[in-house]
Formats: C-alpha cells, structure tokens, sequence
C-alpha cells in the first residue's frame, strides 16, 4: 500500500470541500421548490374542493371560487395552442429540413432566441399596438391568445427542431431513394418519427401559456367579470375573460380583505396544473425514449 | 420513365412555399414587435421627448399636476440593483449546481436533479410574485426588523430563484461540451476532480458559461410580474438592499392601464419598452455571439 503523502491528503480534503459546496449550492436550488411548494399546498389545504373549482367568485371576488378564471386561461391556452403548434412546427422543419448553412438561416436562429428572450411587458405592449389596436380585435380572448402564442412559440419551435435532428439523416435517404419527394418524406417518415418531441414541445407550451401574466393583462384578460356558473361555453372569441394567472394578482394584491385561503387556493391550482403539464411532459419524454427503436 | 402527376408537383411547391413563410416569420414577429411598439410610443419620441431627462433624471412624475417629468434613472436604478443582487446570488450557485450535475454526480441522480430544475424553471412569475409578497416578506420582516419587506433583497431572492434554472441547464450543456479527452488527460495526470473543473473544464467551457450568465441576466432585466409584486412601489434610488424600488418592467405593467391611450404618460411607457427590448436584444445577442464562438472552435 501506498502512504498517503501531505500532498495527497490535503488533495482528497480539498476534494471533499469542493463535492460538499457544490452539493450545497444543488441543495439550495431544490431545496425551494420543495419547501415552496409544501407551503403552498399546506396554505391552501383547507379551501380545495371540487366547489373551489366550480363555483364562481362571489362578493367582489372575496368568497367563492374560480371557475370564470380556470375557465378563461383554459381558453386562452387551447386558442394559442391551435395558433402557435402548426406555425411552429413548420417553421421547425424549415431550420431543420430546408434551410441550408447560410446568414438567413442564421438570422432566423437568431430571431428564435430573440423571440424566446424579448421581456413578457414587452410582448403585452406588442399584443396591445398590433391586435388590440392596429388589426382592431380590441381587449379581447382572441387578441391575447395571438399575442401568448408569439410569446410561447419558441418553445415549439426548440423541441420540434430538436426532435427533427435526431431522425438519422439514413431515414430519409431511405426514402428519397424511392423516389418521395421531400414533403412527403417528411411527412411520412420524418414527422411521424418525431412526434414524442413535438408532443413536448405541445405541452411545455401550455404550461407557458396558462402561467403567463403580463402578455394577457393589456391585451383581453380582465379583474372581474361574471359568467353564468357550470356553463362550459361562457366566453365568445371577442369576449374578454379573466383568467387564473391574473385573478391571482388581483386578489392578492388589488383586492383589499380577502380570505387568505382564496389566493393561496388559485396559486395551488395555478402551480398544480403547470407542475402537472412539465411532469406530462418529463414522463412522455422518458417513455419515448426508452422505445425508441435506434 | 414516369413522371410525377403535374398537382404532386404544384403542391409539392405550395407546401415549400407555406414552410418557408413559417420559417420566416420568426424574423417577422420579432420585426414586428419592434415596430408596433415603436410605433405606439413614436409620436411623443419625436416630439417633446427629452432624452436627458429621460435618462438622467429620476424624478418619475406622469400625472402631476403642476408639472409632468419622465426621468426613468430611479427605475434603471431599480432594475440594475434587483438584476445585479440576483446575479450576485444566482451566478455562483447556479454554476456551482451545473458542475455538480455535470461532474459530480452519477447519472441516475443527474436524470433526477435536471427534472427537478425543469420544475423549477416552469413556475409561473406571478407564483414566484406571490410567494414574495406572502411567505418573503415577512420573513424579511422578521429577520432584519424592518417595517416593510417588499424591497431589493426579496426581488433580487425571488430572481435569483427564477434565473438559476437556466443558467443551470445552459451552463450544464458548456460543460458537457468539453470533449471527454480532456477529462482523461487531467485524470490521467493524477488530478482530482475539483482540479479537473477549476483548471480544465471552467476555462474551456468559460463562454459557455458566459452565455449562461447572460441569458440569466436576460430573464432578470426582463422578468415582471415577479417584481411588480416583490420589489414594493417606490420610485427612488436605492440605498440599501431594505430600500424599496420600482423596476422598468414593472412601471410599464403597472401604469399601462390606467394611461389614457396616445396620452403622452402611455407614450412614454411604450419608449421604456423599446428601452427593454433593445436592453434584452443586445444581451442576447451578445450570447448567442459568444456561443458561436464557442462552436466555431
């Protein structure tokens, strides 16, 4: 055996130190996210109920429950789903499938990232010049939908280009070889290979979308406003809506004396439903891949 | 010899068309955003508007009486020091978790730690808002004995909360970059791994890094709800990290609605808009720049 040497024992001791940093500065970053949202759910324990969901806020939003705001920012998401998926996932397959080396494709990259990056203000001041006002649709579902899809698109894009890249390049050189023409080997050999990545993409986008704020706040979501309870069609396309990300806001901070219950019961429903979506997501992932033929 | 029917090759077109136009419109949403806001807060650019007051002077009046002034130095001053405590926070942890998830741990607890960051990343700022407002504040409050906790420290916590993913998962993919040869050399030569990291892979992965730092700094400079709610409504220049501040973001969402549009005071909040988004731009830009650079090599 070999004895250890000063040299080597004040090696193996910095070694350890540096491990336990770095284990504690981990620990730091979860740590919060469990405790959070332990908190959370232990706050809003009392108040959550099917009546919480179903019922609409009474008394100037200080007793009931938010069935007007799920079902806006509901809504909200599906109206922006339908708008961003087939516009993200085309221009997807452009930067993967078409585009060649070039500054253009490069520009649009960088437009992607930028898009990704622009703050959440900025986006509601978009929606607010070009919808509400410019194309005229005024505070409205459909204005703020348009706007929350710009916003969430990179996210589409992102895991649908990812998805794209990792179909073998020998896939469609399989297919180009019996003569199909790029559009129908994409559609039938590229696309259906990646479909568990553009499905996350989907769902990493509604979870974007139901927790957004600001893009909404300007552009067609609302402080109050009544709908007939258990009605699944309340709101028209033109309509404004509340929804569950700004009743949040509201009641905890516009509104003076509401129950404590009451916010920390939409934060739960809010965190629940988006932490539900990522996990979706994450198990679809693993899933996927793990039958993934190659 | 078959030919194609003449409609497979016509549609053939059509839909390269239709992807091409997707493909392009990424640049025009992002023209397009630039554009319409520029657009809205244009008429008072370019009549009446100060730069020198606007940028110099932090007295933020819009709807005095006597005399209106737009100086947004308070709130610059607001967002750099919210923005600067919680890079100060989240740069060292955040680098820090990322060399752990990289080097340090073995893959099970590595698939395990990076959904927990993903969670992390996908809760709401209006969440992150509230928590700041009823579980920080007066724990704030509390500690230091002060009589409000809605100030620097909180946003900057909550930020720095909100950063730390992506500078995680960025900074986790510059390290896994680094090819494994330079690992087995350093491993080779005797080192441990903390000499591993400090002397090879942190400076072979360092604009990686950087790109991760400044996509964080991106997300605090733009972030809104969270700070609205964290950060209290006051507009001065902090002197300490118990002083209340209001940021740019948080200006813009909390004046925007009750500004009377085309008013000057509405004008003015769309200018602090193109302000953020040429701030937002040119930090991303400088990132994706600097990991090009990284590829490139």
């Amino acid at each position: 055996m070999f004895q250890a040497t000063p040299f080597t024992r004040r090696k193996g001791y910095t070694e350890s130190v540096a491990r336990a940093v770095f284990l504690f500065m981990t620990v730091m970053m979860v740590l919060p996210l469990v405790l959070v949202v332990s908190y959370l759910f232990y706050q809003a324990w009392p108040i959550l109920s099917l009546d919480f969901l179903l019922e609409v806020p009474r008394q100037g939003m200080r007793a009931g429950g938010i069935w007007s705001p799920l079902l806006g920012t509901i809504y909200l998401v599906i109206i922006s789903l339908v708008i961003a998926t087939p516009i993200g996932v085309l221009a997807a397959v452009f930067l993967n499938e078409y585009a060649r080396d070039s500054w253009f494709t490069r520009t649009v990259n960088l437009a992607v990232v930028n898009l990704a990056g622009v703050p959440s203000i900025v986006h509601a001041l978009f929606g607010l010049g070009a919808f509400v006002l410019f194309a005229g649709l005024g505070k409205s579902i459909l204005a703020a939908s348009l706007t929350l899809a710009i916003m969430t698109m990179p996210v589409i894009i992102a895991s649908t280009k990812e998805a794209l890249a990792s179909v073998p390049m020998s896939f469609r050189e399989a297919c180009w070889n019996v003569g199909a023409t790029r559009w129908q080997t994409i559609r039938h050999v590229v696309l259906p290979n990646s479909i568990s990545g553009i499905l996350t993409g989907i769902i990493l986008q509604v979870s974007r979308a139901a927790g957004e704020t600001a893009p909404i706040m300007f552009t067609g979501a609302v402080f109050y406003k009544a709908i007939p309870e258990g009605r699944l069609f309340a709101y028209g396309l033109f309509d404004q809506c509340m929804a569950l990300s700004m009743h949040l806001f509201t009641i905890s901070t516009q509104v003076p004396d509401v129950p404590p219950a009451l916010p920390y019961g939409t934060a739960v429903v809010l965190l629940g439903a988006v932490l539900a979506v990522n996990t979706l997501a994450i198990v679809l992932r693993v899933y996927l891949r793990s039958r993934k033929k190659w | 010899m078959q030919t194609r029917p003449r409609w497979e090759i016509l549609s053939e077109a059509a839909i390269e068309a239709v992807i091409r136009l997707c493909g392009i419109s990424a640049i025009l949403f992002v023209f397009g955003i630039f554009f319409f806001v520029f657009r809205e807060g244009a008429g008072f650019l370019f009549a009446g508007f100060d730069p020198k007051e606007f940028f110099f002077s932090p007295e933020w009046y819009p709807t005095s009486q006597s005399r209106v002034r737009y100086g947004v130095l308070a709130l610059i001053a607001g967002t750099v020091s919210v923005t600067a405590l919680a890079m100060a926070l989240a740069v060292p942890f955040g680098i820090g978790a990322a060399v752990f998830v990289s080097e340090f741990c073995g893959p099970r607890w590595k698939e395990g730690l990076k959904i927990t960051i993903e969670l992390l990343a996908a809760i709401p700022s209006v969440v992150w808002g509230f928590i700041g407002l009823t579980v920080m504040n007066p724990l704030i409050m509390q500690i230091f004995g002060v009589p409000i906790g809605l100030n620097v420290l909180n946003g900057g916590i909550i930020l720095a909360l909100m950063s730390v993913p992506i500078i995680v998962s960025i900074g986790e993919d510059a390290l896994k970059a680094v090819p494994d040869s330079y690992r087995e050399a350093a491993l080779a030569l005797g080192v441990t791994r903390w000499q591993m990291v400090y002397r090879v892979l942190i400076p072979a992965a360092k604009n990686g890094l950087l790109a991760a730092v400044l996509l964080g700094v991106g997300r605090a400079v733009g972030e809104t709800m969270a700070v609205l709610m964290a950060t209290g409504h006051a507009v001065t220049i902090p002197s300490s990290v118990m002083d209340s501040v209001r940021t740019l973001t948080a200006t813009v969402a909390a004046e925007l609605g009750e500004a009377p549009v085309n008013s000057e005071h509405y004008q003015v909040l769309f200018i602090i808009g193109i302000l953020l988004f040429t701030i937002t731009f040119i930090v991303n830009l400088t990132a994706d720049l600097v990991v090009r650079g990284v590829r490139r090599r």
